[in-house]
């Protein structure tokens, strides 16, 4: 476990705290950003370069300013006057502690098998790209039609429609 | 003298008893006819009456001059038409008329007086407007009347007996709005029917024990020899006989109609009803009923007589026939309703039939029957007379001085007054009673029923002579100027006070005639009828007691008048013994202390258990259901409704609080499934752990 | 500690925030926020076993983890659409406010 590694950990994980926790939403769009910088580095740590490039590119990219054009289109800049956490947010916290401990037992439990070091795979752009058209061909389609049909939808379900045909 | 006719073989029924029961018939269809007519219509109704009861006198006089003449021939006549009414099983009930000596004198008196009386209502109901009405009534009691006198069947008789107390009924109440009246009516149907009671009982243990209800029936009726010895050897409670047991029923229903003691008490209150019916009904022709049922059913009386001999039946007959006489002589004493005094007497004369039955047998019961129902019928009609010219008056100390403003009432209502009394030798009412006083002085019992049939002999002259002496003598002490009654009331008083006298003559011992007319036998005038021991000093005897009551009853009111509000010469003498006797010696009293109380007081208690229990059980009944049903309604309600509304209603509340999970918030639906894959996630893992 | 245990580790408590977020919060978009940390704490697992797992050059954790960052941009526009829609319509994007659908 090297030393970068805690590094990037401590780093998306604050970034995700962050994300949940801070009061203007706003920040927590930022927040959100920078836990998406620490998971990519993360990715590159792995050994994924591309998968860490796609994730900068779309996450960062893509969802973080559609998250803030979100908040910005509904006025998520105020701050409500009930609070930011919802009535029942101990039950929630529970539950996800809850989620925490099992996942966290699983892992502890098999840590002995699992494996240890393997040496970097070699992994090109060109293979990646082969796999796409080759084994993963339908994959590919069908994800192609999905972000045709969730654009199409989106802007439908986003569209303000005229006064007086509600 | 010719021997005694034997009345069997029975002959062949004739012409005219084939149609004898068109005498009781026609009358009866004019009833009927009248029934229909409006009141308006009298002349109609008189005429329908009288002519209806002139065609029965006709037929009458047919048949009794066809027995008196097959009499004269040496042959006793006894016609029977028998028919069955009624078959049940194998046992008849039959009906049937008899024409022999009995009936046919039977016939012609009650056929006869009854046409007089009802000549005589022509004029005394003239001024009533229920005059229709009336004749309705009387015919209907004519033909009933002549139905009991012809049946041969002791159902036919007793139909027409019940029919003969209904129409007595009515005619009593005839002025219905009396409440007297109206009350008089209804006690004597009530008394009458405790009589009828025992006679039922009577006919029923006699059909049952003979198989037949016929008096005569060539030998197979209940009075003829065979049917009487095969009741002569059926013993019956307290030695009596069944023979004589019967006997005695049929006496007490008798003793009903014919106002014995202790069933008189109606007698004297059915004077409330209109006079003709007083001189019809309870003088002449249905209390004489009673007396011609005993002379009917005679052969079952005396069944089982020695020789000179007589039975325990006609032994209870003659001791109440004689109590009866002096009982109501008694209280005749001391009465001041012209009216009522009349009705004591005619109790007292009816006792004297049934003694004379008793002791005598039939002729001599019968003829004085027959002439007390002229005389009396006579003395009714003359006080009505008196009544309807005193312009209502009954009282007889409000009367009068009336033999010379009523000259004509007088006459004869003076020899109605002797015949009763029995003035010697003239008069009817002599002979007829001093048969039956010779029967009693030769009766084999007992000499008691003789000395007291003297002594009411002695009696009835005291009260006539007093009756007398109150109406027609002294001053006119009434509010009002009499007069004397029309031609169509006076005539038929004539007619009747012509036989009061003229019969007489059939009944002397030295001409015996109706005696040997009833009895089958021959007979001629002969003078040495008299001759027999001990008469003439019978006759001397009499003799000497009516002039004895005469005279004592002329010495102390003869020719006095006192007034109304002083009391009476004997009254003034014996106070508390004329109480006793004004007060009719209190058997009606008696009566309403013991019998009616106990009905009133059953009656109470039966409407007390109608009520209490029997109401009460209904109405606990119906509690029951009603309660039942609220039970049910509540069951309904509460368990049955409540239990299914609660049901739904838990339904509700528990589906609305499952439904609280579907809270419609989206982060809830996140968690619970975050929470289920936590568990799923837990078990997998455990159960995978090696 | 092995290094995938550590990544697994990580993964694990990125995916904790991430729900916690999503069951806490009211706003909607955080929530939609919280549902992004949690797709990416499992793209970070599945990279995680490609890197240690025993064929990496079959690339099949890579592509898994490639379309899971397609389909996430994409739910992500569909969300937020949704989101700017209700907004549009409720005035608000309090979840605590939306129960129209409660039962």
């Amino acid at each position: 476990m090297s030393f970068v590694f805690y590094l990037l950990a401590a780093l998306t994980v604050a970034g995700g705290l962050a994300a949940v926790l801070l009061k203007n939403t706003v920040h927590c769009a930022l927040a959100l950003t920078v836990a998406f910088a620490g998971l990519a580095f993360l990715y590159l740590n792995l050994d994924a370069q591309f998968a860490g490039f796609a994730q900068i590119l779309v996450y960062i990219g893509a969802v973080a300013i559609l998250v803030v054009f979100a908040i910005l289109l509904t006025k998520g800049s105020e701050t409500p006057k009930d609070g930011v956490f919802s009535k029942t947010w101990l039950a929630g916290l529970a539950v996800a502690a809850g989620v925490f401990a099992v996942l966290g037992w699983a892992v502890l439990q098999t840590a002995p098998m699992l494996p240890k070091a393997t040496p970097a795979p070699a992994v090109t752009v060109g293979q990646i790209g082969n796999a796409l058209v080759d084994r993963y061909v339908l994959p590919l389609e069908i994800v192609a039609v999905l972000l045709t049909v969730a654009l199409i939808g989106a802007v439908i379900v986003a569209l303000h429609e005229k006064e007086g045909t509600r | 003298m010719q021997e005694s006719i034997s009345f069997t073989p029975q002959l062949a029924a004739s012409p005219i008893t084939g149609i004898l029961w068109l005498i009781p018939a026609v009358p009866m269809v004019a009833s009927g006819a009248m029934a229909l007519l409006k009141q308006a219509k009298r002349k109609t109704a008189a005429n329908l009456a009288i002519g209806s009861l002139s065609v029965s006198l006709l037929l009458s006089l047919v048949a009794f001059a066809h027995v008196v003449s097959n009499w004269a021939n040496g042959v006793a006549t006894r016609e029977t038409v028998n028919f069955t009414w009624l078959q049940f099983g194998s046992a008849n009930v039959d009906l049937g008329w008899v024409l022999d000596p009995l009936s046919a004198a039977m016939l012609v008196m009650v056929s006869f007086v009854g046409l007089l009386i009802f000549i005589y209502s022509l004029g005394y109901m003239e001024h009533d407007e229920n005059f229709t009405r009336f004749f309705c009534f009387l015919s209907l009691f004519a033909g009933s009347m002549l139905g009991v006198v012809i049946a041969n069947s002791l159902l036919l008789l007793f139909m027409c007996w019940e029919l003969v107390g209904l129409t007595s009924y009515l005619l009593i109440g005839f002025w219905y709005q009396k409440p007297a009246a109206a009350a008089a009516a209804k006690k004597a149907f009530i008394t009458t029917r405790v009589g009828d009671v025992f006679f039922l009982l009577g006919i029923v243990w006699l059909f049952s024990q003979t198989g037949t209800l016929l008096f005569y029936n060539h030998g197979a009726g209940s009075m003829e020899a065979g049917a009487l010895s095969a009741l002569l050897t059926q013993p019956a409670a307290l030695g009596l006989t069944a023979a004589g047991a019967i006997g005695l029923l049929i006496f007490a229903g008798a003793a009903g109609k014919s106002g014995q003691f202790p069933l008189h008490v109606w007698l004297p209150d059915a004077m409330e009803g209109p006079t003709p019916v007083s001189a019809l009904i309870h003088a002449a022709t249905m209390v004489a009923a009673g007396v011609y049922l005993i002379a009917r059913v005679y052969p079952l009386m005396h069944a089982g007589a020695l020789t000179g001999g007589t039975t325990t039946a006609l032994t209870v007959v003659t001791w109440v026939g004689a109590f009866t006489a002096v009982f109501a002589a008694l209280i005749a004493v001391a009465q001041n309703d012209i009216k009522r005094i009349l009705a004591y007497s005619t109790v007292s004369q009816l006792g004297y039939m049934m003694a004379g039955l008793g002791m005598g047998g039939v002729a001599v019961g019968m003829f004085h029957l027959i002439t007390h129902a002229f005389f009396k019928a006579l003395l009714f009609m003359g006080a009505g007379s008196v009544i309807h010219g005193c312009h209502e008056e009954q009282d007889v100390r409000r009367m009068g001085g009336l033999k010379d403003k009523m000259p004509l009432t007088f006459i004869t209502y003076a020899i109605g007054m002797l015949a009763l009394c029995g003035f010697p030798l003239l008069f009817s009412g002599f002979w007829s009673k001093d048969g039956i006083l010779e029967a009693a002085r030769h009766w084999s019992v007992a000499r008691t029923p003789f000395y007291m049939l003297v002594f009411g002999a002695l009696l009835t002259a005291f009260y006539m002579t007093r009756q007398v002496a109150y109406v027609f003598f002294g001053e006119s002490r009434g509010e009002k100027t009499a007069h004397e009654s029309p031609k169509v009331m006076t005539t038929p008083l004539a007619i009747l006070a012509f036989f009061a006298v003229a019969l007489g003559a059939i009944g002397t011992p030295a001409w015996p005639w109706f005696r040997a007319f009833l009895e089958g036998g021959a007979t001629r005038f002969d003078m040495q009828g008299f001759a027999e021991p001990g008469l003439m000093l019978l006759m001397g005897t009499s003799t000497v007691v009516v002039f004895l009551g005469l005279g004592l009853g002329w010495t102390i009111y003869g020719g006095k008048s006192p007034k109304a509000e002083e009391p009476d010469a004997l009254e003034r003498a014996m106070p508390v013994v004329w109480g006793w006797l004004r007060d009719r010696l209190y058997v009606d009293e008696l009566y309403g202390g013991t019998v009616i109380a106990f009905y009133g007081w059953w009656g109470r208690v039966a409407d007390w258990l109608d009520r209490r229990v029997w109401g009460g059980l209904v109405a606990g009944v119906a509690g029951l259901f009603a309660g039942w049903a609220r039970l049910n309604r509540f069951l309904d309600t509460n368990v049955v409704d409540g239990s299914f509304d609660k049901g739904c209603e838990e339904l509700s509340t528990k589906g609305g609080l499952l439904a609280r999970v579907q809270s419609g918030r989206v982060q809830s639906y996140l968690r619970i499934l975050a929470l289920a894959v936590v568990v799923l996630a837990a078990i997998l893992i455990w159960s995978s752990r090696a | 500690m092995t290094p995938l245990a550590g990544f697994l580790l990580v993964a694990a408590l990125l995916f904790s925030i991430g729900l916690a977020g999503a069951l806490t919060r009211r706003n909607a978009i955080l929530v939609l926020i919280g549902i992004e940390l949690m797709l990416n704490a499992a793209n970070l697992n599945l990279i995680a076993f490609w890197r240690y797992g025993p064929h990496p050059e079959m690339l099949t954790g890579m592509m898994f983890a490639i379309f899971s960052i397609a389909v996430a941009a994409a739910e992500a526009a569909v969300g937020l659409g949704l989101v700017i829609s209700i907004h549009r319509h409720a005035n608000t994007t309090d979840l605590d406010q939306m129960n129209r659908m409660k039962g």
